[in-house]
Order: C-alpha cells, then structure tokens, then sequence
C-alpha cells in the first residue's frame, strides 16, 4: 500500500482537523496515523494516509487541501512517503 | 515508521534551505537520423527529439507535485551535432540550419535548453568538424535553447592546440555577434577536456556514442542544505565537518534518485546516472561559496580555499555514492561566477581572481565557469587560458572547462546581467602578458605518461 504525508503548519486556531478530516472523509482517504504537538503556539500536524481509494487523483486533492490551508491560515503540503523514506532509510 | 522530526527535516530542506531537483535531463541519441540530405535530416531530427522527449516537462511537473520538491530545469542532451550532420553539412551555414532545428524542436516540448550543438576533437579535427566548429556563433547567436561545447582534449589523446587556438577565436565571434545581448553567446558555450557521455548539466550536456537509444540523467543540488547542516557545526574539527557534508550529501542525493527512479518509470526511458552535484544559483542562500565561508573562510579566494573545496568536493562525492545505484556526469561541488552570489561578493571584494579560481578547479568539478572578463580579450590569450584548464584535466584524469565570457564593451570595473539561473558577474582582470608565440605553434601536446605521478 502506497501513502501519503500530510503536513500541517502555522497559527493554532479551532477547527484545523476538523477541517481537514471533513475532506479527508469526504474524498475517501483513509487516516492511518496522526501526530500533533504546539509548540508556542505553532501547531504541527503529521498525518498518514492511505490515498489508494480516493475519490479524486492525487494532484487535485493536493491542490485543495492547500486552498483549505489557506483558508485556515496554515500551511498544509501534501506528499507521497517515498520521498522520506528515501531520505531517512537506507 | 516516519516519524515527525523526519518530515519537518526533509520539508524545511525544500522550503528553506532551497533544496531541489536541478535537472531532469533526457539523452537522445541522433545516430538514427543520419541523411545525407538536409531537409531530411531536420525533419528526422525535429520528429526524434520531439516523440522521445514529448512527455519530459508533463512528467516532470507531475512528480513535482507527488513529492513537493522542485525540479528546476528539463533538458535534452543530443548525440554531437557535428557527427550526425556531417553527411549532410557542406558549409558553416548548414550547420547552422540544423541549430534552427533544434531549437524549434526544444521549444515544442518547452525544455529550457538542449545541449549537444557539440564536436569532440580530442585528438584531430575532420574537415567537417572545424565546418561545425565555424558555426558555432552564428548558431548561438540566431537560437535561444541551444547550448554548445568543444571537446578538446583527453588524458588518452593528449590537447588538439589546434583546436584550442581555434576555440579561442569562435569565443571572441560568439561575444561580438551576440554583443548587443551582453554577449550571452558565450554562457552558451563551453570547451572541455576529457568530457564525460552522461553529463546532465548545460552548457556541456550531450548525448555521448557510447550511451544506449535514450536515457534519464538527473543533476542534483543543494547547496544550501549543506551550508545550514555546517550551520550546527560550528568550530568542530575536521572529521565532525566532514561526516556532517557526507549524511547531508546522501540525503540531497536521495532525492535525486528517487526522482530519477520515477521519471525513468513513467517516460519508460531507462535510468542512466545522478550527478552528483552542489549547483549553486544566484539565489540567496543557494551558494557554494557560502559553504567555503561556514568552513571557516572570510572570503571563496582566500589562503584555504582550495582546501576546504577539495574536502567538500571528495564529502560530497562519498556520501553521494552510496546514495545512488550508477553515479556518473561531472559529480563535484560547481564554482561558477556569475551564478553564485557568494561567488560574486568574493571577486567584487577583490578575494578571488582567475588564477585562484584555475586552482581550485584541480579539486573539484568542472572549471573556470561563468567568468567575465574584458570584451578586448585578445584571442590567443583566450586561448591561452583554454590551454592551462585543459592541461589541468588532462594532467589529473579529470574534466575540466572554460565557459568564460569576453563582454564586448565592457572592461574591468564594470558588470555584466545575463538573468534568470545565468545571474550577473563583474568584469574579472586578466593577465596582459602575451602567450601568442605558445598558442600559435600548431599541432597537438602529446598524452601524459600515466607512471611517476608527482
């Protein structure tokens, strides 16, 4: 199974996984695993996903989470997990 | 599993620190073209480069977007010109013909150069090799994407003076008849010494006769990943420095291979080899020179320069090779001038001249790149400055260019704006004493001896 990596940066406010979990479970992604911390105020957020079902292809749900990001006043980048398992596995 | 502190590592070295993909280039062989009728070599060549290459920037952008990593440049780098059209070339101007060509076939798949308006004359030059070699500016000069390189010697065969001699005028043609323009021709240009076949990076790319049909090769960056891993390092010694540009180095070239992997897959185009590379740009914090300075250098030009490039040169190459399955191309830290901003403070502080450049290019890639210097050059000491880089290369087994560039109405003192990834450089000066008597005699220098190395 091949997944994807969603980061979340930038300002706490309420709401920020909601938000994306609504469209995470309206495109049909399946959440494997979310890590958060706040750290002065900053949230970060790391989701696995699996997109193998997804209800759209990957470059437009990349493309939308990063409009909900800006809407939220945060960034969120969306990526397949090869590149960081290349970079930090041998 | 991945873990959070590996993300934010990986995407703070994309956003920040300017990490990216610099090539995609892909090798095509033209040998298939061959006519002896030029109309007809066009056509093949134009439907060639355009079928094989047609997907290149699509594929590139998707992966772009799988991995939210920039792939700067897409490339193509061809079989020399000057072989693939020398049934079919009588004259300078038919040379010429096939440039046109090809710069309309690289702009039809939106590639940003094509590399491999090129002859390799090592040893000797054919009659229709010095025919291309004479239509080397006004090829450069009537396209926009077509980049151009000589070959004039090898550790094997020793250096073509002939061919030196020659290149020394076609540089100074190229700069007038592209002087209106800053005399770009000559960013476009470049000559080598022992050039290798699966080169990536422009302006020496070409597709070499020992490669396969067509293949994916990808140069890799980064500087600025190892300049803020030196960051942390800070008055450590030696082997900690070291270790520290080896891991970073792996990482930077991770990626490349990742890439390379994917666009082999999805272009169905064998993978060939990563560069291993530090391509700087003129970006801000994109600089080779601001790693020498984190080692510990006031200034790139300093006492210690050269050392401190050799070890980052040989960090960069042995954390690299583990990192990918074939390593190949020019793989070393690049020092051009004008497209390194570091660079470029180092010569307008006064801290780096040519000399000191030529002896940093005997310990790492490339050579003397990206340098301008006063438009009323003469041509033999052009020449002349050839002929030390290229002894250089072959005296050491290694490549070695000249990408310099004679700006016609310009002298020390003044600048030069090439824009975009060729950035601005300031006239460098260049020695006044003449080597005419040396560049003319003729003939070729004999290969070295291979025994008694000192």
């Amino acid at each position: 199974m091949k997944k994807s990596i969603i980061t979340v940066i930038g300002q706490d406010k309420v709401g920020i996984i909601a938000k994306v979990c609504v469209y995470l479970a309206n495109n049909n992604i399946n959440i494997l695993d979310i890590s958060q911390t706040i750290v002065s105020g900053y949230f970060n957020m790391m989701m696995i996903v699996d997109m193998n079902n997804s209800a759209k292809p990957f470059d437009d749900c990349s493309k939308e989470l990063g409009q909900i990001g800006e809407e939220l006043g945060v960034k969120i980048t969306c990526q397949h997990e090869d590149i960081f398992n290349m970079m930090h596995r041998i | 599993m991945i873990n959070m502190l590996e993300v934010n590592e990986t995407n703070k070295m994309i956003e920040q620190d300017n990490l990216d993909v610099r090539t995609i280039t892909i090798g095509i062989s033209l040998f298939d073209c061959i006519d002896s009728n030029l109309e007809k070599l066009k056509s093949n060549i134009y439907n060639k480069i355009t079928t094989v290459a047609k997907d290149l920037v699509s594929v590139g952008k998707e992966i772009e977007t799988m991995y939210n990593i920039p792939i700067v440049n897409k490339r193509i780098s061809i079989t020399p010109i000057s072989m693939i059209g020398s049934a079919a070339c009588k004259t300078p101007e038919d040379y010429v013909e096939l440039a046109k060509t090809l710069d309309e076939a690289a702009a039809k798949v939106n590639v940003n150069f094509l590399g491999g308006y090129s002859a390799i004359v090592s040893k000797g030059m054919t009659k229709q090799d010095e025919i291309f070699i004479r239509s080397i500016p006004q090829a450069l000069k009537v396209t926009n994407n077509v980049c151009s390189s000589v070959n004039v010697g090898s550790t094997k065969t020793g250096i073509n003076m002939d061919a030196v001699r020659l290149m020394g005028d076609i540089i100074k043609e190229t700069a007038l008849v592209t002087k209106d323009e800053g005399s770009i021709g000559c960013a476009k240009l470049v000559v080598l010494c022992n050039a290798p076949d699966d080169n990536p990076f422009m302006a020496g790319a070409f597709h070499g006769v020992s490669e396969a049909d067509a293949i994916i090769n990808v140069g890799v960056s980064g500087p600025g990943v190892v300049k803020k891993a030196l960051e942390q390092v800070r008055g450590e010694n030696f082997e900690v420095l070291c270790e520290t540009i080896k891991k970073t180095a792996f990482k930077i070239t991770r990626v490349g291979q990742l890439v390379a992997k994917e666009a082999s897959k999805r272009l169905n185009i064998p993978f060939g080899i990563i560069d291993l590379s530090l391509a700087p740009t003129p970006a801000i914090g994109d600089s080779v020179a601001d790693i020498l300075c984190e080692i510990g250098l006031e200034y790139a030009g300093a006492p210690g320069t050269t050392a401190a490039l050799a070890l980052l040169n040989d960090q960069v190459k042995k954390g690299g090779v583990m990192a990918s399955s074939y390593v190949g191309g020019l793989s070393g830290a690049f020092i051009p001038v004008s497209e390194d901003q570091g660079m470029i403070n180092s010569v307008e502080q006064g801290a780096l001249t040519i000399e000191k450049l030529e002896a940093m290019t005997c310990v790492c890639s490339v050579g003397l790149d990206m340098i301008a210097i006063p438009g009323d050059t003469k041509e033999t000491t052009i020449s002349g400055i050839i002929a030390d880089e290229m002894a250089i290369g072959m005296i050491n087994q290694k490549t070695t260019a000249v990408r310099i560039i004679p700006v016609i109405g310009k002298g020390v003192g003044d600048k030069v704006e090439f824009g975009g990834l060729l950035g601005y450089a300031p006239i460098m000066p260049v020695n006044q004493y003449s080597c005419d008597a040396f560049v003319n005699r003729g003939g070729r220098i004999p290969a070295p001896i291979h025994s008694f190395k000192n």
